[in-house]
């Protein structure tokens, strides 16, 4: 842990900048909640969103962000069985259920959420022009399309965490 | 557990300053603890906040989360955060007197 130079106290948290990377339902969750988290602690925070973690703010995708059934032995379900056509959307489904109840809002409600609590919102520019996508292919939550090199940027004197 | 003196009233607080007896609360107290956390008036949107939280941890016995809050006390998030930037969460059940939301979200 840092300390402080005078004193050795621990130091707060000011900035976190989470990349998303992951466009599976429990590769992109935990990035949300630890944005929202963060916010919710008066925290800065900003969300960059790159790879197949754009779908997550894809306005033809972010509805649809589903858990992975198949190379996923933490849900304990046989390999044959996850990938059996329509697996993924049942489990989505259910657990789906189970974060309503929990008040855990789905993904295009998260993300609009954590863009209204103060957090920056960034598609990578080097997925986006991978996938051929324009700004106009995510929500309007998103403030930009940042090259890596603007991301640094933004992160500087804050912590980085990749999900 | 320890006790604090807001508006000339003994509490009981927990090791983050949250009362543990909202029985304990006023209005005096409620702005002491706000000026305390850095807000120096509490206007009619922050009561809105802070007695709907106050209102629904008295009923459920837990704290709303922010996305109950924005939803349903009548103060949009974005407000809520400029209205508590410290965290609308936990300030604002702070100031209605209640103990520490436990939630993530």
């Amino acid at each position: 842990m840092n300390t402080q130079a005078n004193g050795g106290a621990p130091q707060s948290i000011e900035k976190v900048s989470i990349i998303v990377s992951k466009g599976s339902l429990e590769g992109v969750y935990p990035a949300l909640i630890m944005a929202n988290g963060a916010r919710m602690e008066g925290i800065e925070a900003n969300l960059f969103f790159t790879f197949f973690g754009l779908d997550a703010i894809n306005r033809a995708r972010h509805e649809h962000v589903k858990v992975a059934t198949v190379g996923n032995p933490g849900l304990h379900l046989a390999t044959w069985a996850g990938g059996i056509p329509g697996v993924s959307s049942l489990v989505t489904h259910k657990l789906a259920e189970e974060m309503e109840k929990l008040d855990i809002p789905p993904i295009p409600e998260f993300v609009e959420m954590i863009a209204e609590s103060g957090a920056g919102l960034y598609a990578c520019k080097a997925s986006v022009d991978l996938f051929g996508l324009t700004k106009e292919d995510f929500i309007d939550a998103i403030a930009d399309v940042i090259t890596v090199g603007e991301f640094y940027g933004l992160a500087a004197g804050g912590q980085i965490i990749f999900t | 557990m320890s006790t604090m003196t807001y508006a000339d009233r003994q509490v009981d607080v927990d090791v983050d300053g949250f009362m543990t007896d909202p029985s304990q609360w006023n209005e005096e107290v409620a702005t002491a603890i706000a000026t305390e956390a850095g807000i120096t008036e509490l206007t009619d949107r922050h009561w809105l906040v802070v007695n709907f939280m106050r209102a629904r941890y008295l009923e459920s016995g837990s704290a709303p989360s922010i996305r109950t809050l924005g939803k349903a006390s009548g103060v949009p998030i974005r407000e809520l955060y400029e209205l508590f930037p410290k965290g609308p969460a936990k300030l604002a059940a702070k100031i209605a007197g209640i103990p520490k939301p436990r939630g993530c979200i």
